[in-house]
């Protein structure tokens, strides 16, 4: 979650064919990935030693388990459809209109991160009319909040790869209003990078924790905490199962995107990385 | 990227074969047009005048457009041509409604247009960036315009292709703007923009992002099409080349306004100011003294000027020639030693040091140019009938 979007801003073609002298892999890198590579999997080796094979197969059977996922789930699909539609256009509007304001904005987005969740929670429980407390649609408007970083800067990349004036002054100049063209024009060339923002956030509204706990509503995270205290091992085949099952999932997004934006013209998907599209030469 | 495989013969052809369907634009029966439009009426391809009055635009504290005004007849083909900075962009961009004057109005067909949002002026516009949507199809690009007109999907489709057919890229309908090189994707975007049935086309220096052979099939490509529709065209450029060859007028401007408006002949021939004489081709300019209302000295002898030549001017001027209106003959103790000699196919142009320092560049058949070769001596004479007079430069 830490790696944010980062644009490759030359088009140049990698040489597919690389000399000999790059292909090394001098020894010291192998040392570092090895390490990294302990670093990383070590918990998670420990993790299923802990858990067990068994306790695998127990996770779905557990009280609490579906509800929890579910409201996991309802409340990523909320997430991620209220932050697109704040911030597409917002995002949009003020490369076009405002770009003064894109300093501003970046420094906004960042709040966030640099502000504690717990703070965050606490001043939203302040100002939450009575009738949001009770419903656990209130986490979705805070996920919005946390998640506003990482879907910024997703689509704040994507828009810098375009050339987003001419886009529309061309849509403009054939009779389309500014809906027509930021639905039509805007929205499919941003494709990579709203996937991108759609996998950010959804991975943090799945593995969100502080303000779940805080609010009170058992979301699958909570459930987990939770259920260690019933059964140990379960639990933590039931966090190896999420993180693997959500590592799935983004691999299968980035999958599916990298073929798409390729077709179109576009650059290869990685996570968290947007590439500029091609345009033709001057031939 | 895909080489544009598309020859200048093919475009030709293309373009040959569209005229002989006598132009796919007419009666194409595009719904809704008519109402709603400046002028009211519907019309055919003959186009529709274009007026600019007393436009001024400040951006800051630089006034990009002075009071700029023009007439652009139906049909007629007029290129704004000047340096970087002269306000010609901006008055193309006021035209298509992406930039609003200070004070002035535009008018199409006598209607004012001045209030109307760019997507509902009907001006067909291409860019100087590639300005396709990348994630469309050459055939979905082209049909855009067309759909946001309600127009049936068999329809949009068999027009789209007509238009695409008539730039010489039905082969590449189906391909994505990155597949397609930067000629042909210019030709999509004349193609789309066409496809609407502008009022008026704007051509926002579409060619200067493409290589010099491309280039020159596109022109004439443009050139073409814009004459078979009769579409009323402003094309902005800070190529002279292009402007000379395609528009039938040229309007230089210079700090917002226009210096000189005319067809280019006269343009090159009789340029009215010093700027545009030096802006529109090359312009050779020697030191004289006037000595009378129209006797000048310059090059060793004194030249009687056409009437009206030296008009407001007194002592010290500057005699502007081109330099095909120089003479030079191989002389030994001539006035001007060759400098160098460029070879531009059947003419040369030679480099003349002149005494006083000054240098001037003289164009002479090639086939008889063999003689002046750097370091000979040479007498270069200028005719009395090609000199421009202009104030001295302090």
């Amino acid at each position: 979650m830490a790696a944010l979007t980062e644009i490759a801003q030359s088009s140049a073609p990698v040489p597919r064919h690389r000399g000999r002298r790059h292909r090394r892999f001098p020894v010291w890198r192998w040392l570092i990935l090895s390490l990294a590579g302990l670093y990383f999997l070590t918990p998670l080796y420990a993790a299923l030693k802990f858990a067990g094979v068994k306790a695998f197969g127990q996770v779905a059977h557990q009280s609490g388990f579906s509800s929890a996922l579910g409201l996991s789930v309802r409340l990523a699909v909320i997430t991620t459809v209220l932050t697109l539609v704040l911030m597409v256009p917002t995002t949009v509007y003020v490369h076009l209109r405002l770009p003064r304001l894109r300093r501003v904005l970046e420094v906004v987005t960042i709040l966030p991160i640099v502000i504690p969740p717990i703070v965050l929670i606490i001043g939203v429980l302040q100002v939450a009319p009575a009738s949001l407390k009770a419903t656990p649609d209130l986490l979705a408007l805070e996920y919005v909040i946390l998640a506003m970083p990482f879907a910024y800067r997703s689509i704040d990349t994507g828009l810098r790869a375009l050339d987003l004036r001419t886009l529309f002054e061309a849509s403009s100049s054939l009779g389309a209003n500014w809906l027509t063209t930021l639905w039509r024009v805007v929205v499919p060339n941003l494709r990579t990078a709203l996937l991108s923002a759609i996998v950010l956030t959804v991975a943090l509204v799945l593995g969100e924790y502080t303000m779940a706990s805080l609010d009170l509503y058992q979301t699958f995270p909570v459930w987990i905490v939770l259920f260690s205290q019933d059964s140990g091992p379960v639990s933590t085949a039931a966090s190896l199962l999420a993180l693997f099952v959500t590592w799935v999932l983004l691999m299968a997004i980035v999958t599916v995107a990298s073929q798409s934006s390729r077709r179109r013209g576009g650059a290869e998907v990685t996570l968290f990385t947007v590439g500029r599209q091609e345009t033709g030469d001057s031939r | 990227m895909t080489p544009d495989t598309t020859t200048g013969d093919k475009t030709a052809g293309a373009v040959a074969g569209g005229a002989t369907r006598g132009g796919v634009l007419k009666g194409g029966g595009i719904k809704g047009r008519g109402s709603g439009r400046p002028g009211g009426a519907d019309r055919d391809s003959a186009g529709l005048s274009l007026t600019l009055r007393g436009l001024y635009r400040t951006f800051g504290t630089t006034r990009a457009l002075d009071g700029l005004s023009l007439d652009i007849q139906p049909g007629e083909f007029v290129a704004l041509l000047g340096p970087s900075g002269c306000g010609k962009t901006t008055a193309l961009r006021i035209v298509a409604g992406f930039e609003t004057a200070d004070s002035g109005s535009v008018l199409v067909d006598g209607s004012d247009i001045s209030a109307m949002p760019a997507a509902k002026r009907d001006m067909g516009m291409v860019f100087q960036s590639y300005s396709l949507f990348p994630n469309m199809p050459a055939i979905d690009n082209v049909a855009f315009g067309l759909r946001l007109r309600k127009l049936r999907g068999p329809d949009r489709h068999r027009r789209a292709l007509e238009l695409l057919d008539m730039v010489g890229l039905t082969d590449q309908a189906r391909q994505y703007p990155h597949q397609l090189s930067g000629g042909q994707q210019q030709r999509v975007a004349l193609a789309r923009a066409l496809a609407i049935e502008p009022q008026v086309l704007l051509l926002d220096e579409p060619l200067s992002a493409l290589d010099a052979k491309v280039r020159l099939q596109l022109r004439e490509q443009i050139k073409g099409l814009q004459q078979r529709l009769g579409i009323t065209t402003l094309f902005v450029t800070h190529d002279q080349e292009e402007a000379l060859s395609m528009a039938d007028r040229v309007g230089v401007m210079r700090s917002g306004k226009f210096e000189q408006v005319d067809v280019p002949d006269q343009l090159y021939a009789n340029p009215r100011t010093a700027f545009v004489a030096e802006f529109v081709g090359t312009m050779n300019r020697l030191p004289g003294t006037l000595t009378s209302a129209r006797d000048v000295a310059v090059l060793d002898s004194v030249l009687t000027v056409r009437a009206g030549a030296a008009d407001g001017l007194a002592g010290d001027v500057d005699v502007l020639v081109r330099p095909e209106g120089l003479r030079i003959k191989a002389q030994p103790g001539g006035n001007g030693i060759v400098t160098d000699r460029a070879f531009l196919g059947s003419v040369s142009r030679i480099g003349v040091r002149l005494c006083g320092a000054v240098a001037v560049k003289v164009d002479h058949p090639s086939a008889h140019a063999g003689d002046f070769t750097p370091g000979a001596s040479v007498q270069v004479s200028l005719p009395a009938e090609d000199a421009v007079l202009v104030a001295a430069r302090p």
